[in-house]
Formats: C-alpha cells, sequence, structure tokens
C-alpha cells in the first residue's frame, strides 16, 4: 500500500493546532530512544529537559525568566515572517538594545526611578529598532537581501558589546573584568518579593494580546498578510511593500531590543560578554512552534524556556551537555516544517 | 492501415473531477487531427498522457496498434511522439541551443547539434539564430524553438497545444505551412484548439471533448463553425446583447504615457495616448509581452507615473497610488487571477478587503469590519452567481471561472468609473465568458469608461466599440471596429517582431 | 618579503574554507535551492573530521568524513525542502542550529584533545622553503579547492549534467515537463553542496588550530553565502571574492602588528562581517547581479501531476 498526498480544498485548522503539539511529543519520543541508543538513560534525560521543570514548582521562575525574551522577541519576529520578511539578526538587535539601555542608564548616574526605567527601556526599543532598521534599508534601497545583513549585524554588535564592557562602559570596581557595573536600585524593575520574577515577564504575558489585536484586526495586519502571501496582490491591493518591510523590521527589531532591556533591568542588572545568550536565535524557533500566532508564542515561548532551564537541570543529573536541549530544539522546529505541510494537503491511500 | 495512435476508454480522476470519462479515437499517419474543446473540457490532460507526463487511471494507448505504456516523456520521445506546449517549456536565461540540446535525449557535440539545427530550420523555413538567449526573443520565435526542438527527433506524432494563442494572424500562417508540409511527409499531427476558423482551415478530422468526455469526431471541413461550437459548449450559443448604450464625454484621458520597463526581460510603454468615452468600450490587442502587463499597472496605479499621463473626469491621477487612483474610481482586474487579482489563501470575504476596503467603507480607526467583509463577498458571490461555499470559501478552492466572476463582481459592484481589465476570459468556460462580457457590456450602460487588454482578437471584435493594437510598448491608432480590418490588425500585432527581424 | 609571504599564506588559508562552502553552495543555488544552513554543515563537517582523524589517525580519512558528515547533515534538509515542500529560509536555519548542537554535543568527547595539522604532503625542501613554502607549503584541502572551482566551473559550463542542473535551477516545472527529475538533480546538488561545506569546516578542525572548538566556525558559513550574491553566481568571481574576504579576515590578524592599534580590536573583528554588508550593498544596488540569480532560487516545486 503506497501513501501520496492529496491538497485540501481548504487549510485544515485542526493540523494547525495538532502538529506543533505533536512535534514536542514526538521529539521527546525521539529523544527517549536516541539516548537509550547512546547508553544514557533516555526517559531520564527527556524527562529532566520536557518535564521536571514545569512539575518542580521551585523551577517555574526559572522558566518564566527565560521565556520571557523569547515570547517578547518571538512575537515581534513573527510579524516579520508573516510578511516573508526574514530578521536573523534579533540576537544583534536585543544586544544593542540592552546596550542602548545601559547607556541611558549611566548618563543617569545613580539615579533611578519610573522615569530613568522608562527611558532605559524607551532607549532599548529604538535602539534595537534602528539596528534593524540598517537590513531593512538596504533591502529597500539596495535590494540586499536581509537575512546576510541582518546575521552579519550580529556578529558586529557582539564586538560592539565587547569594546563598551571592556573599555569606556567597564566597571572601575570590576577588578578589570569587562562587564559593566550592575544597575543601582532604582533603575531596576520591580520584582515579586523575594523572587526573580520581574515586571517585564508581566509585559510578556500582555503583549500578546497587543499583537493579536493588530493581525488579526487591524488594517496593518490585513496588510502584512498580503504582502507576506502574494506581492503582486499587496501591489494591486495599494499596500506599499517597501513600507510593509520597513515596519516589520522595525517592529522586530523594537521587540528584541525591549527585551533585551527588560533583560538588564529585570534579570541580569549588568551587561557582561555573556549577555548575548541567545534568546534572538532561539526565538525564532518559538516563532514558528507557535506558527506566528501571539498566543502560540507565547506557549512555544514557554516550552523552550523549559528546555533551556532543563537542559541546565539534565546537565548535572545524567550528566549530558547542555547542548543537547539545542538538538532538541532544532528537532521541534525540524518537525514543525516538516509537517506544514499536513495542514495543506492531507495524506490519501493511492488508487 | 492500422492507426499512428489510437486510445481507447482512457479515465483520469483528479480530486473532485473527472478529467477524462473513457475517451477514445484514433489518429492515422499524415493526418491533422483536430481536438477541439473548451478551456476545462480535458484535452491537456489527455495528451499529458500520452507524452507520458500523466499515467492514465484507466483504459489503453495504441501506437501503430499495439499497446503501451508511456512512462515518461523520455519514453514518449523515444518512440517517435513530439510536443509543443502551450506554454513554453523553455529556460530564458539560456541559449536556443542550449534549450534544443535540454530536449535532446542523448548528449550531442554542440557543433553537430547546430548542424542538425540548421539542416532542419532551412527544410522547414523557421529561421533562429542558436546562439541567441531564449529571453531576447519574442514569442513567436520561442515557439519555433519547440518546434525546431520537436523536429529534430523526427516523430511520427507531433502534439501541439494551443500552438496559435500567442501568434500574430501572419505568423499563424507561417506554422501552418509548417504543419502541413510535415502532415505531407506522412508526420500526424494532434492540434488542441479552441480556434474553430483555424482547425477548418488546417485539419482533417476533429475530435471534440466537453466536460472531460467525447462529444463528436467529425469533418471540419464539412461541419461549420458554429455547429462544432454548440457541440464544444453543449447548447445553443448566446449573443452578447449590447443595445441601448450610448457614448457620452470622455471619462479616461490618457496623454503621452511612458513607463521603463520593469526588469531586464519586461516591456517599456512608450509615449501611449488614448481616450475612452462615458459608456464605451475600448480594447487593446496585441501578442503577449508586448506591454500589456505594464500598460495594466499604469492605469491602475500599481506603478506610478508622471501626473498628467492619465486623467480621470478630469482630475489627474497619473501621480496617484493604486489605492488613491480607487478613491478616484479606477478599478482594475489583472490578467492573473491567484496572486495578483486575489489572494489565493484568503477567503473570499478577506479578499473583498483587498479592493473594496476604502470605497466600502470596512475600515474603521485602523481596524477592519469583517462583518461588511462577509457581507460585500455575500452580495458578489449572489449578483454575479459564484459557485462556492461561501463568504468563507478559500479563493483557490474556487475554479478559474468562479474566481474570475467573483473577482469582476468585487470591481463592477463598486461601480467604477472607469475599469481596465485584462485577459477577462482566460482559462473561463462559455458559460461564465458570456457572463463575465454581459456584465461588462451593462456597466459601460451604465456610463462607465471600459479599457479590454486582450490576446484573443475575436473577444475584441464581438465586445469592444473602438480597438488599438499595442506592440513593443507603443500603441496603434484607434480604430472603429464596425470598420477594422483582420489583416491590417495583424499586421499592427505583428509590428517590430514581425517574421523577419530577428532572422539569420 | 618574508612578511609578505607569511601574509599571503595567512590569506590563502583563511580563504579556503569559505571557497570550498561557497562553491558547495554555488552548486545549490544554481539548481534553484537556498541552503542557508551552511554554518551549520561546516560544523558538522569540523567535528567529523576531526572525530575520524583522531580514530584513524589519517587526515585523509578525516576530510572524506567531513564531506560524509556533510552530506549526511545536508540530506536532512533536502527531505524537508525536495519531499514536503518546506520553507527553504526556515528550513536552513533549522539546519544551522541542528548542527550546531550536534557538533557540539559529538564535540564533547574530543574537546582537549589534538590530532597532527594536516599539512603539506611535499618534501621539506619545498614545503619549508623560505620561498617555495609560498606554493608547496599549503594543507591538500587549499589545492584541492582551488581545483574545485576549475572543476565546478567547467561542469556547469561545459557539461550536459550542468546544463540540465542549470535548467533545472532557471525554470523547474519546464524541466519537469521535458522529462528531468527536478528532485534527484537538486537531491545531488543539496549533497555535494554539504560535502564541500563539510570539507570546508574541517579545515579549521584539521588544519587551523587542528582541534575541536564549540561553534569554530564562527560565522564563515554566512559569509560563504554572502560569497555566492557577492560573485553573481560565477565560479570566477567566486574565487575572486573569497581572497576579497580572506584578506578582510587577515587584517583583522595583522591590525596590531601593523601598527593600526590606535583602533579598537573589536573594530578588526567586526570588520569581515560590516564589509560583507557594504559589499552586499554595492554588489546587489547594481542589479546586474539579480539577474544572474537562477530564477526558481528559493521557490518550492510544485509541479501539478
Amino acid at each position: 500500500m503506497r501513501y501520496k498526498l492529496e491538497k485540501r480544498r481548504e487549510p485544515s485548522m485542526a493540523m494547525l493546532v495538532i502538529t506543533p503539539v505533536a512535534s514536542v511529543i514526538v521529539t521527546m519520543l525521539v529523544g527517549i530512544l536516541a539516548f537509550d541508543a547512546l547508553g544514557v538513560d533516555g526517559w531520564a534525560a527527556v524527562r529532566d529537559i520536557f518535564l521536571t521543570p514545569l512539575l518542580a514548582s521551585h523551577k517555574w521562575q526559572d522558566v518564566a525568566v527565560k521565556a520571557a525574551p523569547l515570547v517578547i522577541i518571538a512575537l515581534g519576529l513573527s510579524v516579520g515572517n508573516r510578511a516573508q520578511v526574514w530578521n536573523i539578526g534579533a540576537e544583534g538587535q536585543y544586544v544593542i538594545g540592552a546596550l542602548a539601555a545601559a547607556g541611558v542608564g549611566l548618563a543617569f548616574g545613580q539615579a533611578g526611578g519610573f522615569f530613568v526605567i522608562l527611558a532605559m527601556i524607551a532607549a532599548g526599543c529604538l535602539g534595537g529598532a534602528l539596528w534593524a532598521l540598517i537590513p531593512a534599508v538596504l533591502r529597500t534601497r539596495f535590494s540586499v537581501n536581509e537575512v546576510l545583513s541582518s546575521l552579519m549585524l550580529t556578529y558586529v554588535s557582539l564586538q560592539v558589546l565587547g569594546y563598551l564592557v571592556g573599555g569606556p562602559w567597564k566597571d572601575p570596581n570590576g577588578r578589570n573584568f569587562p562587564a559593566t557595573a550592575p544597575l543601582p536600585e532604582g533603575q531596576m524593575l520591580p520584582a515579586l518579593d523575594g523572587s526573580t520574577i520581574h515586571l517585564g515577564i508581566v509585559v510578556a504575558l500582555i503583549l500578546p494580546f497587543a499583537f493579536w489585536l493588530l493581525m488579526s484586526r487591524s488594517t496593518f495586519g490585513y496588510q502584512v498578510r498580503v504582502v507576506g502571501s502574494s506581492p503582486h496582490a499587496a501591489r494591486h491591493g495599494g499596500f506599499d511593500a517597501k513600507q510593509t518591510i520597513w515596519a516589520t523590521m522595525l517592529i522586530g527589531g523594537a521587540m528584541a531590543g525591549l527585551a533585551g532591556s527588560l533583560e538588564l533591568t529585570g534579570a541580569l542588572h549588568k551587561v557582561d560578554l555573556g549577555f548575548a545568550s541567545g534568546y534572538g536565535f532561539t526565538a525564532i524557533i518559538v516563532a514558528f512552534l507557535g506558527r506566528l500566532n501571539p498566543f502560540g508564542c507565547l506557549l512555544a515561548g514557554i516550552v523552550l524556556a523549559v528546555t533551556s532551564v532543563g537542559g541546565q537541570l539534565a546537565k548535572t543529573t545524567v550528566h549530558i551537555p547542555d547542548s543537547t536541549a539545542g538538538i532538541f530544539q532544532a528537532m521541534m522546529l525540524f518537525l514543525i516544517l516538516a509537517s506544514d505541510i499536513l495542514i495543506r494537503y492531507r495524506i490519501a491511500k493511492r488508487a | 492501415m492500422t492507426a499512428r495512435l489510437e486510445l481507447k476508454g482512457i479515465t483520469k480522476r483528479f480530486p473532485g473531477v473527472l478529467a477524462n470519462d473513457r475517451v477514445g479515437f484514433a489518429v492515422q499517419p499524415g493526418e491533422i487531427h483536430a481536438l477541439l474543446g473548451e478551456n476545462g473540457a480535458g484535452k491537456s490532460t489527455l495528451v499529458k498522457m500520452i507524452y507520458g507526463i500523466m499515467q492514465p487511471d484507466e483504459g489503453q494507448i495504441l501506437w501503430n496498434g499495439a499497446p503501451l505504456q508511456v512512462a515518461n516523456p523520455k519514453a514518449a520521445r523515444k518512440l517517435g511522439i513530439g510536443m509543443v506546449f502551450q506554454h513554453f517549456s523553455l529556460f530564458d536565461a539560456l541559449t536556443v541551443l542550449e534549450n534544443i540540446a535540454l530536449g535532446m535525449d542523448a548528449a550531442i557535440p554542440a557543433r553537430a547539434l547546430e548542424a542538425k539545427i540548421r539542416a532542419v530550420m532551412t527544410q522547414y523555413g523557421l529561421m533562429l539564430d542558436p546562439s541567441r538567449v531564449v529571453s531576447t526573443l519574442s514569442v513567436g520565435e520561442r515557439q519555433r524553438i519547440e518546434i525546431v526542438r520537436a523536429l529534430l527527433l523526427n516523430p511520427k506524432l507531433l502534439i501541439m497545444d494551443e500552438p496559435t494563442s500567442v501568434l500574430t494572424p501572419q505568423e499563424v500562417e507561417q506554422l501552418f505551412i509548417v504543419l502541413r508540409k510535415l502532415a505531407a511527409e506522412g508526420c500526424s499531427i494532434l492540434y488542441i484548439s479552441h480556434k474553430l476558423h483555424e482547425i477548418k482551415a488546417l485539419c482533417d478530422t476533429a475530435t471534440i471533448l466537453r466536460g472531460g468526455k467525447l462529444v463528436d469526431t467529425c469533418d471540419p471541413k464539412v461541419e461549420t463553425s458554429r455547429s462544432m461550437a454548440e457541440k464544444m459548449i453543449g447548447g445553443s450559443l448566446k449573443d452578447i446583447k449590447r443595445d441601448g448604450r450610448s457614448l457620452g464625454a470622455p471619462k479616461l484621458v490618457v496623454q503621452g504615457l511612458s513607463l521603463p520597463a520593469d526588469g531586464p526581460f519586461g516591456t517599456a510603454l512608450r509615449d501611449i495616448s488614448f481616450s475612452v468615452r462615458a459608456g464605451e468600450i475600448f480594447g487593446v490587442a496585441g501578442v503577449a509581452g508586448n506591454g500589456q502587463n505594464a500598460l495594466l499597472l499604469a492605469l491602475s496605479g500599481e506603478e506610478p507615473t508622471a501626473r498628467a499621463a492619465v486623467t480621470v473626469n478630469g482630475t489627474q491621477v497619473g501621480h496617484m497610488t493604486a489605492r488613491d487612483r480607487r478613491g478616484q474610481g479606477v478599478s482594475s482586474v489583472p490578467e492573473e487571477r491567484n496572486g495578483h487579482a486575489a489572494v489565493p489563501v484568503f477567503t473570499l470575504a478577506d479578499n473583498a478587503i483587498l479592493t473594496a476596503r476604502d470605497r466600502l467603507g470596512m475600515v474603521n480607526r485602523g481596524l477592519l469590519d469583517a462583518k461588511a467583509a462577509r457581507t460585500y463577498a455575500g452580495e458578489v458571490i449572489e449578483a454575479f452567481s459564484v459557485k462556492a461555499t461561501g463568504p468563507g470559501a478559500m479563493a483557490e478552492s474556487l475554479s478559474g471561472g468562479n474566481l474570475q466572476k467573483y473577482i469582476m463582481g468585487r470591481e463592477i459592484l463598486q461601480k467604477p468609473q472607469v475599469l481596465v481589465v485584462s485577459q477577462p476570459t482566460w482559462g473561463v468556460d462559455a458559460g461564465a465568458a458570456a457572463a463575465i462580457h454581459q456584465a461588462l457590456v451593462d456597466l459601460a450602460a451604465e456610463g462607465s469608461a471600459i479599457v479590454v487588454i486582450s490576446q484573443d482578437l475575436d473577444e475584441l471584435l464581438a465586445l469592444c466599440d473602438t480597438l488599438a493594437v499595442i506592440n513593443g510598448g507603443r500603441l496603434s491608432a484607434p480604430m472603429a471596429v464596425a470598420d477594422a480590418k483582420i489583416d491590417e490588425i495583424g499586421l499592427l500585432m505583428g509590428g517590430i517582431h514581425g517574421e523577419t527581424a530577428h532572422a539569420v | 618579503m618574508d612578511f609578505t609571504i607569511a601574509a599571503i599564506i595567512t590569506i590563502v588559508g583563511l580563504t579556503t574554507p569559505i571557497l570550498l562552502a561557497g562553491l558547495g553552495e554555488l552548486v545549490v543555488e544554481k539548481s534553484g535551492v537556498l541552503n542557508l544552513g551552511v554554518e551549520g554543515l561546516m560544523l558538522v563537517g569540523a567535528i567529523s573530521g576531526f572525530g575520524v582523524t583522531v580514530f584513524t589517525f589519517n587526515p585523509w580519512a578525516g576530510v572524506l568524513g567531513a564531506a560524509v558528515g556533510g552530506a549526511l547533515a545536508s540530506l536532512i534538509f533536502a527531505v524537508l525542502v525536495l519531499q514536503l515542500n518546506s520553507n527553504q529560509v526556515a528550513t536552513g536555519l533549522a539546519l544551522t542550529i541542528f548542527g550546531t548542537g550536534v557538533s557540539s554535543l559529538i564535540g564533547v568527547n574530543f574537546t582537549g584533545r589534538i590530532v597532527a595539522p594536516f599539512g603539506s604532503i611535499f618534501p621539506d625542501a619545498l614545503a619549508r622553503d623560505p620561498f617555495w613554502k609560498l606554493f608547496f607549503g599549503y594543507s591538500p584541502i587549499v589545492y584541492f579547492a582551488i581545483i574545485m572551482v576549475f572543476v565546478v566551473g567547467w561542469f556547469l559550463k561545459r557539461t550536459r549534467a550542468g546544463l540540465i542542473l542549470r535548467a533545472v535551477g532557471e525554470n523547474d516545472l519546464s524541466a519537469h515537463s521535458i522529462g528531468y527529475s527536478v528532485i534527484r538533480v537538486r537531491y545531488m546538488a543539496i549533497a555535494f553542496g554539504g560535502a564541500m561545506a563539510g570539507i570546508g569546516g574541517a579545515y579549521f578542525s584539521l588544519v587551523i588550530t587542528p582541534m575541536w572548538a564549540e561553534k569554530m566556525t564562527a560565522g564563515r558559513g554566512w559569509i560563504a553565502l554572502a560569497l555566492v550574491v557577492f560573485a553573481g553566481w560565477r565560479t570566477g568571481r567566486l574565487l575572486a571574492g573569497a581572497y576579497f574576504f580572506g584578506i578582510l579576515m587577515a587584517l583583522e590578524l595583522y591590525a596590531k602588528a601593523a601598527g593600526f592599534s590606535f583602533l579598537p580590536s573589536q573594530f578588526w573583528a567586526a570588520m569581515p562581517y560590516a564589509m560583507t554588508v557594504v559589499a552586499l550593498a554595492i554588489i546587489s544596488s547594481r542589479g546586474t547581479a539579480g539577474a544572474s540569480a537562477p530564477a526558481c532560487l528559493g521557490k518550492p516545486f510544485t509541479p501539478s501531476t
């Protein structure tokens, strides 16, 4: 018996929801088998990576802290991806956003308070947006592929970070360690007493609603979807493709910058060489696993945060390297991309 | 005498469609056999099975009396079956020689191949420069590549799929000479078309398909065009009711419109001027690729032009975007339905928003009024009898004719002052085509100015009051359809792409 | 003179990996597929080349292992993109993330180990001669890369298989209707691209450092991708472009020595990446590069049958 793919008359909404869930489950199953084959306790590894962070309440705050930047960045990226704008330089925009916020913080010295924090976060959004504007301009003015330019700029941004924290912004009391001085108390985001749960996490919970309204109900969201699925039809409808590229890149950059500034003010409280920890890249997986849907991004952000926290956990419990979580994340992305076809096609028996 | 090719009970199913239903006929050696039918009648599917691109679900193909399975096009060519596609299977960035080499199944040294090509070209009077890059050739020249490619294989059967849809009348005559010569040498020709006068002029036998079924096999020299048309359509032909129209003041005035070419393979528009009066249907004839797309984009506003180049009701709109021109009452329907006039993966309601959102108030403070869009899509479906499950149906789930009716309806119900349409009935069945033609005439009767861009000269002659020919981005002087002469139009269509312009 | 020779040798070394990966990607793109996973493939090649060399003590086997590793990893991409019509951009990114993860995971067992560098196979009299080392002092991979420039150029321009590959990249539907297997051609192109990227990655772990380090290719896979655009999909220009980038990368190493220390070292480290962006802008805005891009590049192949 052979099978073939048959086009559906209408895209399947069920498959749209089932496939991401199935991707996570299949990844877990493959993980169990693969690790058993490698002589590691597969069930223990998968349990620690995927389940323990969810079941152990003391891990929840770690998950929340890691999920917040992933969700925020992924929300921004999913707008661009809907328009077929491939900003893969969110990591760089995140870094520049954090540096912009840190710079504003430094300018205020020891001063703090609501408006200072607001200024820092605004600077973060602006910094990220401006950094994303470079590939946008290059794409619209010089038709440079934004995949390459945004990624190249990530490498540049890391050097900018290295220069600033190792040079002009280095903490004078930091024993020559390349890092900025810790933020004064007044420049930190409020956090729940005795926990690491900061206000940025609340922002990550609220933003999906705003993005849902933007993408599903507004003319702008419609414009983005038309430009992404049929550029000629967009032109026919009177939508400007260049303007859409600019707007989506700016949104993506602003969100990455926002995440960077929230991470600085809410979680890490200083910038050092390890500040760029790959959120900008992981968020690409989040956006796809979340099917570019704002609420999907929220859930997928939590899943990816769980695997990151769980990866650290499994390192000590079953002694597997922390890059394992990265493989699981890539596998989820492969599976979600592979199963995309089921939304528009069904599997039928060959006659 | 054994038939060269015989089909018995060929059946092919696609999801939801029976493309061929027990079709059978025979083609004799040296016979020019027409396969006649409307778009969607199943002609292309049938020949794809003969050429091995698809496999029949049921039935038998006999070749010189022996049953046979054509596994793939390579096997077909080995048997001596050649095919010239309607949409050419050419590679724009490669040279003529490279294109022909790709059609050969064995590697032939370039020099030997070139010699063979030149021999075939002289034998049949098909002139081409083997070193030219295809993208620089006219459509007629491109077809010649396909024909030369097929002839190099010494075919016993040559399949021609709608070969004349892109040719000028003069080029058609040339083609017929080649085909008659081939047939005289014993090659069978399967000639697919829906143009009846061509079939009467060329073919010995005609097999007529309708809805995937064989209707009749007849002698086209005996039949009249009308009788064959009625067999093809399965009913009597309806004429367009075009009375009750009076022409008013000029509504659309185009003055000195020029537009640079869009990309290396595009055509620039050069100094185009014409005007269309209220109630008038203005036709633009021409061979594909002579600037029709650019003209539509320049009129709809998708490509901005000089301010004074386009005037509507006395207002200069040339500098305006497509959206602003819609505000001035300019609607357009581009040739490509899926992906240009409509978003295939959007519902009909969402597709209503694409062009009607401003004129019909579907936007409120930046937010879309989904209900208004659904209501309007429902009205269009109702008024134009679009076969669809409702406003929530995906555009791509509709048949070509139904989607075209929906798109025409979406623009016409907005009561545009000026409507520009390209290829309004391309790939549309006769019923839908008649409905679309009638809708255009009715819109004109209400006082709109209409521009119809079409490669189908018969359509333009039936529909339009005035006609001009576009060639190489220039528009000829307009002529009243009543006094137009086919020969003259044909020469204008040939223009600088005439028969010998690029020949060696 | 000595300095010049040393500089040229450094530049040749820096150029080789991006030249190899770029050549592979050029063939992939000529067939109409955009594989953004080059960086991941290079890492897979780096670790598989290193691993095989550690076990066999034979760098030739290591290079072969890198080619096989890169090709196998690229086949994951091929199945998704060709069989399941997944989005090529996203799938390429996934391949890079996957390659980074897999190479780190395998690499854990090899961290800290070293192998003998895969150096020149010419007699020392030539390979270590102060002057003749300029021609004979390189790893065999270097000569292989340069030979491959001409092989790939000849293949694409002069052979029938190359013509078919270009045809598939120009118009997949036409190639299909004439009777060529678009999918098969693209599978082979992708596997070739994977093998070449793998060998390019192995140059890092077998020649440059000779050891394994996580993410040791440091974004060179992305530069190789830019290089293909920069070269306008032509092999001759690819060679020239690779040396242009090689010189930029060498600048970072020589900036301090040459007295450029008035600028921070990060400036020179960022230079190749920033210059890549500038070079892309110059090339792309001229428009000539766009015209020579294969017409089907990045688009899924969806025949109606």
